[in-house]
């Protein structure tokens, strides 16, 4: 018998690269008061008004020096972000704060935890975030399947109504309105755009840009959208400092990260970290090592379900960021780790996740419409091993008419985890689709046909 | 001006424009589906993908992407085609491989696009998908398997249609284009979402299974099912017109036509007069044209001019209208009357009758007043054009009359000619709108003016246009929106009673005339009249059957002819077909029965009696030209007539829109849209 899981843990005293002082969310396993108490206890709501009144450039200039990096998949500089609202309100045209709380990706659930503990940072990022583009009211777009972290955080923002912390004539003295928004429950709504058509009303379908958001988003007014993370670790940031943010991690990799590790290891966990710390500092510190140990790895999907898989044996020195990913033809994502042990049918995996994509489709536009559907029909094939070997090359040359061709980036996240298994695993399919030809009943699911 | 350039070479543009117009201008074809001139932009299909420098490393949708100065276009690269190639195969990997059943076979985009940006072969091995048809009603079939959810019909039902009951549901792959809870389309402008749909998902019920596009003889024409005159192209086969669809006339219907000029064409094939009928002994018997000629001689002869009355109708060519006046004023007749709905208008200068705004014109208005006018029925294409400058928010609109939904919002004012009288010192908010307007417009319907006040009604319009100052330096806002077709030919040609003549209400009592000369009349209720009745026309309806003579005549496909639409525009419609067995073209039967009654007229050939109109009336020489574009002197004072004022409500002049002219009533299709209609207003009030 192994060791049980919570033995594992209390083995060690220091894990990981990051220090306990320097965690943002420091309440992400909710074992504190997540409410105002609580969250100000912690440090949250301390200094806010000086924030607040040092005014628009100043907040967006720390920001941009702390090298943050949207943490909702795309990692585009959040400070260079918020600079693209107008300078001015004009027009009577009033900016808006939209927060992405859609959290749909599949393996992310890092905003859930920030949303249930640490309401209260959120709530403080997105009245600087607001200032910082002049936005007087705030929309945080919850996902449908979130009911538990939608009713906490209504109770975390009904408490800093109280508190006159935001709402019309705060003690910040910055008049903010902030409204939670549940969702129905639909994957493409996270999309920027398609989440400001589904806040407006209509039905959720991503919108072509340009023009953008902050040109014209919600109601056609400068908008920005930004994903929970990225809001709630602002406050916090600015607190303390660019530079203090800006020492963790590589270059141009800046800062603490939350991954959310699930899969083969023993101990799958969300846990706040330093960027860059190598994958098998994290699996071993924080996940107590991949099932069967180091050496039973077989693939993993390092951000989320839309980026590539990457093979074990490039796991094995590397650093958990976005350029280190990148140059990998994978992504950091959402930093959601999927880990896959050597038990894994990686085709099957790549199929479910096909479907998933195909399910959640809006349908607008062509390529991913019409793609979604074959990609996922094919792979299904593959994955019991009854598709041809040259439909292999078709799949391929399918996911390039979609990867790129479309309106949003559903399209391509569907493509991806295609090729990525193909790029490092095509020899898999290869196989097995030889062994359902050669006539043995070799793989799960895969039907035998008469001998005539 | 900017500069982009196209595959190389330098083109100069507008500013705002998309990259697929500048490619257009550059005399480069970018396929497309979605993406259509006179709807938003969707960006949907993918098809008009073109390489973009400066930009990202992948193809941009040309439709949706503004040019800009400097821009570097691509449409032929390798990435440009590859990405039309795996466009095209995701269209056609769930479309039917059912062209050779499909109405749209030869007139469809995506099977000319399959040719022209396409793979040769498939790769799909995956089931196809197939999707329910949907019930959209009696003019619309549907093959939704064939659809490419381009939703070309849903943004035209929803923006310029403005009834949006056409949707997409569901998502992904499992996206339908349906009809809200499966109701039939009511807007009178629906049947252009046949025309727009680039596939064959939608197409034209009436018309299903009927003929190939390459079978047809077309025809381009001019329609009368209202007082627009919208550019229409006639379509048959053999002597058939098998079906009507729009042409592009920016000045008038812009590219769409209503549903009664699209589908009411079928009446052309029934109810039709197709030889001479004289009534023998209370009952009508066929005769032969001389027969007929000699019936209505001996009566004419017998009788004084002044007991010989004339009735034109609705649908009749400004040279039938001409010879029939011609005729009877060298007979002596002044009983002369073009206005079977008794309308006022007639007595003031060529500008009170004319919608002088024009069409075209009036999107410049800023506030429009509507008096007695119903133009979501009486002209739907131009009442999209209302619904474009609401959308736009470039005008205010206001509505004395009926309060019925027109696809815009107005301000309701009143309904009759109460408030119309009390307007000018009414406190409303529209009023100040008014009166601070820059371009402000007045539009006059039938349903204010076919009234007994009538006359009293045109001059407080009148009134009330001189106190809004509509007519002013580089603007004439005085328009009347006529409902037929031939009222502003009649008008201009003086078709209306002479000094102490009788006007058309009073030719039709008891007693007032022994022989009553209806040419194509059928809205008038002649059943109280004892005259003696020639009907000149095409179909057995209201007219013809009251008839004691019957001659003939040519409906609007079957002739040349002139038609002068309700902005003063004169239009030459195209005969398509011939007219029917024994029947004639109008003119020359006027000219024969000329001949019988010893009244020859001057003229032998259609050419020389349009040379006599042009010398006689020089504005029917003004082929396409719409006066009211050009300044002139109009002195509103001169408008309208003394006279008591009821306090009836303003009704509009259509009543059923599907039903108002004798080939529409012929129409099995208009009937079922009719039908529709009145079973659909009266779920609604259930």
């Amino acid at each position: 018998m192994s060791a049980p899981i919570h033995s594992i843990r209390k083995a060690r005293v220091m894990v990981g690269i990051l220090e306990d002082k320097d965690r943002i969310f420091t309440n992400l396993y909710g074992l504190q008061d997540w409410g105002l108490e609580g969250a100000k206890a912690r440090g949250c709501w301390n200094g806010t008004k000086d924030i607040l009144d040092a005014g628009r450039d100043w907040i967006i200039e720390n920001m941009k020096n702390s090298g943050l990096r949207g943490r909702g998949g795309a990692g585009f500089s959040t400070g260079l972000k918020w600079s693209f609202m107008p300078k001015e309100v004009k027009d009577g045209r009033p900016h808006y704060l939209v927060v992405n709380a859609d959290e749909s990706e599949p393996g992310t659930c890092k905003d859930r935890e920030i949303m249930r503990h640490d309401p209260h940072l959120l709530i403080e990022g997105c009245l600087i975030a607001s200032r910082a583009m002049l936005a007087h009211a705030c929309y945080i777009y919850i996902r449908g399947e979130y009911v538990f972290e939608r009713e906490r955080l209504e109770a975390a923002i009904k408490q800093a109504y109280d508190a006159k912390l935001v709402g019309k004539d705060n003690v910040h003295g910055w008049d903010f309105e902030i409204y939670v928004h549940h969702g129905a429950g639909a994957y493409i709504c996270g999309e920027e755009t398609a989440l400001l058509e589904s806040l407006e009303g209509k039905k959720g379908q991503p919108r072509l840009k340009p023009p953008f958001p902050a040109g014209a988003g919600l109601y056609g007014m400068p908008t920005t959208v930004n994903n929970v993370e990225s809001i709630a670790v602002a406050g916090t940031i600015l607190r303390r400092g660019a530079s203090w943010f800006a020492g963790f991690g590589r270059p141009n990799n800046a800062g603490t990260k939350l991954f959310c590790v699930s899969g083969h290891v023993n101990l799958p966990c969300n846990v706040e970290e330093a960027m860059s710390i190598p994958f098998r500092q994290l699996m071993e510190d924080h996940c107590g090592g991949i099932r069967g140990g180091w050496g039973n790895l077989k693939a993993v999907i390092p951000g989320g379900s839309s980026v590539p898989m990457i093979p074990a044996e490039q796991c094995e020195d590397l650093p958990m960021d976005f350029d280190a990913l990148r140059n990998l033809r994978s992504g950091l994502g959402t930093a959601a780790v999927i880990v896959m042990d050597k038990s894994t049918d990686l085709v099957r995996a790549i199929a479910r996740l096909s479907y998933f994509y195909k399910h959640e489709s809006c349908g607008q536009c062509t390529p991913c419409r019409e793609g979604t559907g074959w990609m996922w029909r094919v792979m299904e094939r593959m994955a019991t091993g009854e598709a041809d070997p040259k439909e292999i090359d078709t799949l391929l040359d399918v996911t390039t008419q979609v990867e790129g061709h479309t309106i949003c980036a559903l399209g391509d996240a569907a493509a991806w985890p295609i090729q990525g298994l193909f790029r490092h695993f095509r020899h898999e399919v290869e196989e097995r689709i030889a062994s359902y030809r050669s006539g043995r009943l070799h793989v799960q699911g895969a039907k035998l046909i008469a001998a005539e | 001006m900017a500069i982009a350039k196209v595959n190389g070479v330098e083109v100069e543009f507008e500013p705002g424009m998309t990259v697929l117009q500048v490619a257009e201008l550059a005399g480069e074809e970018i396929p497309r589906f979605c993406y259509h001139e006179r709807l938003s932009i969707a960006g949907n299909c993918r098809m008009c993908l073109v390489e973009v420098k400066p930009g990202p490393p992948k193809p941009q949708a040309s439709c949706a992407l503004p040019a800009a100065e400097g821009q570097e276009i691509f449409t032929k690269t390798p990435m440009v085609k590859k990405a039309r190639e795996g466009v095209m195969e995701f269209l056609l990997i769930n479309h039917p491989l059912d062209c050779p059943i499909c109405d749209q076979g030869g007139e469809c985009d995506l099977q000319d696009q399959a040719v022209g940006y396409g793979r040769d072969e498939s790769r799909y091995d995956e089931n196809k998908r197939a999707v329910e048809e949907k019930a959209m009603g009696p003019l619309i079939k549907t093959v939704m398997t064939r659809c490419i959810q381009c939703t070309r019909c849903v943004r035209f039902i929803t923006e310029v249609a403005g009834s949006p009951e056409i949707g997409l549901i569901s998502r992904g792959e499992d996206v339908e284009i349906t009809t809200y809870l499966g109701a039939a389309v009511t807007s009178e402008l629906s049947a252009n979402v046949i025309d727009l749909c680039p596939v064959g998902a939608l197409t034209s019920k009436p018309y299903a299974f009927e003929a190939r596009p390459w079978e047809l003889k077309k025809t381009e024409s001019i329609d009368v099912m209202d007082a627009l005159g919208s550019s229409i192209r006639v379509d048959a086969r053999a002597n058939a017109v098998l079906r009507v669809l729009p042409r592009i006339n920016e000045d008038v219907n812009e590219e769409w036509i209503s549903d009664k000029t699209r589908y009411a064409v079928d009446g052309l094939q029934r109810q039709r007069l197709d030889r001479p009928y004289v009534r023998v002994d209370g009952k009508l018997k066929p005769a032969t044209w001389n027969e007929a000629f000699a019936a209505v001689a001996a009566k004419i002869k017998a009788t004084a001019p002044e007991r010989i009355g004339v009735i034109a109708g609705d649908l009749q060519d400004a040279e039938s209208l001409k010879a029939t006046k011609d005729l009877f004023t060298a007979l002596g007749v002044k009983n002369l009357d073009a206005r079977q709905d008794g309308s006022a208008l007639g007595a003031g200068p060529r500008e009170s009758w004319l919608f002088n705004s024009t069409i075209a014109g009036i999107e410049d208005a800023d506030v429009v007043l509507f008096v007695g006018a119903n133009p979501r029925l009486e002209a739907p294409v131009l009442n999209a054009r209302f619904r474009k400058q609401w959308i736009a928010g470039k005008t205010r609109f206001g509505v004395i009359g009926e309060q019925a939904d027109l696809t815009f919002g107005y301000d309701y004012l009143g309904a009759g000619a109460k408030t119309l009288s009390g307007l000018a010192k009414a406190k409303a908010d529209f009023v100040a709108a008014l009166k601070a307007a820059e371009r402000p417009a007045i539009i006059v319907g039938q349903g204010a003016l076919s009234r007994a006040d009538g006359a009293a009604i045109l001059k407080a319009a009148a009134g009330l246009a001189k106190t809004f100052n509509v007519v002013r330096e580089g603007w004439n806002g005085w328009n009347v929106l006529h409902t037929a077709a031939a009222r502003v030919a009649g008008l201009d040609l003086g078709f209306v009673p002479g000094e102490g003549a009788l006007a058309a209400g009073d030719m039709l009592k008891p007693g007032a005339v022994d022989v009553l000369f209806l040419l194509g009349a059928d809205e008038c209720e002649t059943a109280a009249s004892d005259a003696f009745k020639i009907y000149l026309g095409t179909h057995g309806d209201a007219g013809a059957h009251k008839a004691d003579v019957i001659l003939p005549g040519a409906a609007y496909t079957e002739k040349n002819g002139l038609y002068v639409n309700t902005e003063g525009r004169v239009q030459i419609g195209k005969r398509a077909v011939f007219p029917k067995g024994e029947a004639k073209e109008d003119w020359s039967i006027l000219r024969a029965l000329s001949e019988v009654l010893g009244h020859k007229l001057p003229y032998d050939s259609l050419d020389q009696l349009r040379a006599k109109l042009f010398a006689d009336h020089p504005t029917f020489g003004q082929i396409d030209f719409a006066p009211g574009s050009v300044p002139t002197v109009f002195d509103l004072a001169t408008v309208g007539g003394e006279g008591e004022v009821s306090d009836a409500p303003f009704e509009s002049a259509v009543k059923a829109f599907h039903l108002t002219n004798p080939i529409a009533r012929a129409s099995v299709t208009m009937a079922e849209c009719a039908a529709n209609v009145s079973a659909a207003s009266k779920i609604a009030a259930e």
